[in-house]
């Protein structure tokens, strides 16, 4: 709320909102809510598929699914364009896609953020007590019924929280938008918002637009909030339970939809960082440093992340979900206007040019909050649930508490979501290209560098360090997160 | 940063009274691929002077700082921006003769001194174009399988470039073209980094540069099979500038700089490291300069003509495009 306040602050006259402005927040609300609904409508069977699925390489297709949501959106677009546009892979297999106009946004945005779904779901699915689908065996549930008495109840507890996270990820949308929507008519709040920084420096209506957008944030967090109903699960011993249900067909089902997503979400990194592959030679040694820099910043926000969320998420399991709303709210908040309002805040005390790269890991950590209270509240509410009474009873309390029952249980889901922070905060570019030295720059201000000057095939080479430097941090803190469970 | 330090350590090293110049600049021009570092090291050499690049958004930035700047030089203000930076009132003027100017338009600033420019064009790829429409009306008139990739005028330079030029050239008439276009327009992107990796990547026929982009592709791929479409309707033209700010507290240095911007030893930087013409000749071109394609006619609004006309231009592409 603060930078937007200082933005609010910094306007000198008030012209309020145009006609264009409302048809950018219609634009915004129908693409953002359509390419939320068909994320998750298509992650479930995906999630689906993988929990109850043991397969050689399981574990590379959980990581890998979660690329696309940490490539640079030019790179993700050049992917898209490589597969889906005139030009492109379907294209020479005589499919005629056209991948420009609103069609194009939602597939963009589904490409980003339906592996955040799965992910997110598939956390959902992990905590459903072995001891249930055990229980459930034994009383001889077929598919269907495992699916209606415990997959469902869980999904109604999931699925709504996963939906607005996407929702409002998709609303702040911009530079996707921009490229895939064809023209004026995919106007986003934040391509308007950026508009009237970049040439109208009309700070009161970025502000105007900024609360907007905040404003749909809290109509959809209220909205999910009332939906969304506790799963009520027991507690578990934690052990996964091959499944006894889903044999036969069922099983080339889940086959299908994991090979279907892999191609999805696969083919078009594959296009643009193979190409890649050919130029990392060609990349001179302050490509690396960048790197360096962005691998910094993703470790700085990955601990940071974790030392934030985990309070919060402890305050709204024990019923305070204000707490909650708050932090899914922090992903409403337009980039730029949390740019542009630290840089406001920063520069009657600092010169906001030395402290780029701590402002980038900051401005991180507040967007990678919602996914993090996402996977952290569920398995804290079980926690409290299944051990509550037992560690009030033994009198552990404090940080005892914390080292002996909360970590171990809660150790999968932060080390997913400290190897979502560092992935993130490692492709991000948004306030490191608004005021930073050249001396500062991070690997994803290096790509834009490089394409800047032509250099496409070295920038593809910077995209490939790029996703996997991320994929590389996701998987150690999630491989630590795992570890000894 | 390590780099950063051990760099700023050795300038301060090698000469103890070094000063520093603060420049804002945008992030193509400090990049290590850009005309900075050269433009650096030679200002350095003649001045003992290190430079100080700062990147972003120049114009926001600036409106947000005010008299707080650290700026004492700002490079990289086009032309169709410098009226609302010269209503900032930061600005001191450049004192810089101008006679050695040698742009395709008349220039007469006191404040804001040019240091490169190119022709805004539809560059091709002749590969996969036979042939390139011949004028901008016959691009309006093109076929509807001739794809191009332009910049969106509300949010870049060079898109807000192309509003201009279809205003200039057509007039009351901008809109009806802006929907003209609309069959051959591929989609619009947020800058030109964006749009220019959807041509080179095959997605466009045609896309919204400069005409000195085949440049990069003769001379640094041997490449020759990229060209700029030239219209006789004329080509708008895209400077960029320089100017010192008035607060500096370095006032001497920052004037050092502007007499160092049309000098030779920054010029001939310029075409290389730019990829566009330098503002003053500084001996010939590179080889493959001279093979470009260049119109006749050259077009440039006025600042104050281009501040004037922004929000029509960019409601004629809302309303063209948005039919």
């Amino acid at each position: 709320m603060l930078p937007l306040l200082a933005v609010a602050w910094r306007a000198e006259d008030w012209g309020g909102l145009r006609a264009s402005d409302w048809g950018a927040l219609r634009f915004t609300l129908w693409q953002a809510a359509l390419s939320a609904a068909l994320s998750v409508a298509l992650a479930v069977p995906v999630a689906r598929a993988l929990a109850r699925r043991a397969f050689p390489g399981r574990g590379a297709v959980v990581l890998l699914l979660g690329a696309p949501f940490i490539l640079p959106t030019i790179v993700a677009v050049l992917g898209l364009v490589a597969v889906f546009g005139r030009s492109g892979w379907l294209g020479a297999l005589g499919v005629e896609a056209d991948i420009y106009g609103a069609h194009g946004v939602i597939l963009a945005h589904v490409f980003f953020n339906m592996p955040l779904a799965v992910r997110l779901l598939l956390q959902g699915w992990s905590a459903i007590p072995g001891e249930r689908l055990r229980l459930a065996a034994s009383l001889g549930f077929r598919a269907r019924d495992t699916f209606r008495l415990l997959e469902w109840p869980m999904l109604r507890a999931v699925a709504p929280g996963v939906f607005l996270v996407i929702f409002l990820i998709c609303t702040t949308s911009f530079a996707v938008a921009l490229a895939l929507g064809g023209g004026p008519r995919s106007t986003t709040v934040e391509l308007a918002i950026y508009e009237a920084f970049r040439f109208d420096f009309d700070l009161g209506r970025a502000a105007l637009l900024a609360a907007l957008q905040l404003a749909i944030g809290v109509a959809a967090a209220i909205l999910t909030l009332r939906v969304a109903l506790p799963s009520g699960f027991g507690a578990g011993l934690d052990r996964t339970v091959p499944r006894w249900d889903s044999g036969g067909w069922l099983r080339w089902q889940d086959a299908g939809a994991v090979a279907l997503a892999l191609l999805f979400l696969l083919a078009p990194m594959l296009a643009v960082l193979a190409e890649g592959a050919l130029y990392l030679h060609a990349l001179p040694a302050s490509v690396w440093w960048a790197a360096l820099r962005s691998l910094l910043i993703a470790l700085v926000a990955a601990v940071l992340t974790a030392a934030l969320a985990l309070p919060m998420a402890l305050a709204v399991a024990r019923g305070r979900a204000w707490v909650e709303v708050v932090g899914t709210l922090a992903v409403t908040a337009s980039p730029l206007v949390l740019g542009v309002g630290l840089y406001v805040l920063i520069l009657p005390l600092a010169n906001p040019v030395r402290l780029a790269l701590p402002v980038t890991a900051a401005v991180n950590v507040l967007l990678s909050v919602p996914s993090a209270l996402r996977a952290l509240v569920p398995a804290v509410r079980d926690l409290d649930a299944g051990y509550g009474r037992l560690s009030a009873s033994l009198g552990l309390r404090g940080w005892t508490w914390l080292r002996l029952v909360a970590l171990p249980r809660l150790r999968r889901p932060l080390g997913y979501a400290m190897g979502l922070a560092a992935a993130l905060a490692a492709g991000d570019l948004g306030v490191i290209a608004l005021f930073a030295r050249p001396g500062d720059a991070t690997l994803p201000l290096a790509l834009y560098q490089l394409m800047g000057s032509y250099r496409m095939g070295e920038a593809k080479a910077a995209a490939l360090i790029l996703v996997a430097l991320s994929l590389g941090l996701f998987w150690l803190f999630e491989r630590g997160g795992r570890a000894r469970a | 940063m390590k780099t950063a330090i051990a760099t700023g350590l050795t300038l301060i090293a090698t000469s103890a009274s070094a000063e520093t110049l603060t420049v804002y600049a945008p992030d193509y021009f400090a990049s290590e691929w850009g005309p900075g570092p050269a433009i650096a090291e030679a200002f350095a050499a003649e001045t003992g002077a290190t430079l100080e690049y700062v990147t972003g958004d120049l114009l926001p930035r600036l409106r947000l700082e005010g008299d707080a700047t650290e700026a004492d030089v700002v490079i990289g203000l086009a032309t169709d921006t410098m009226q609302a930076a010269r209503e900032t009132g930061l600005f001191a003027p450049h004192g810089v003769d101008l006679s050695g100017l040698t742009l395709p338009v008349e220039w007469t600033d006191d404040t804001f001194l040019p240091f490169n420019w190119s022709h805004t064009a539809f560059v091709y790829d002749t590969t996969k174009l036979d042939a390139a429409p011949e004028s901008f009306e016959a691009l309006r008139n093109a076929p509807d399988d001739l794809r191009i990739v332009v910049q969106d005028p509300r949010a870049s330079v060079s898109g807000l470039a192309l509003g201009l030029w279809i205003d200039e050239v057509f007039g009351d008439e901008a809109e009806a073209v802006w929907a003209d276009l609309a069959d051959n327009i591929v989609t619009v992107t947020k800058g030109w980094s964006e749009a220019y990796g959807m041509f080179t990547e095959g997605e466009a026929d045609m896309v919204l540069s400069f005409t000195t982009s085949p440049a990069y592709h003769i001379i640094a791929e041997g490449d020759d099979t990229k060209r700029a479409a030239i219209f006789p309707e004329g080509h708008y033209v895209m400077v960029e500038t320089a100017a010192q700010v008035a607060g500096t507290d370095q006032p001497e240095l920052a004037q050092r700089f502007m007499d160092f911007v049309l000098s030779p030893a920054f010029q001939r930087i310029i075409p290389e490291g730019n990829w566009s013409f330098p503002a003053a000749q500084a001996g010939d071109l590179p080889e493959g300069f001279e093979q470009l394609d260049l119109p006749e006619t050259a077009l440039l609004l006025t600042p104050e003509e281009a501040e004037a006309r922004r929000a029509a231009v960019v409601a004629a592409f809302e309303a063209g495009l948005g039919r």
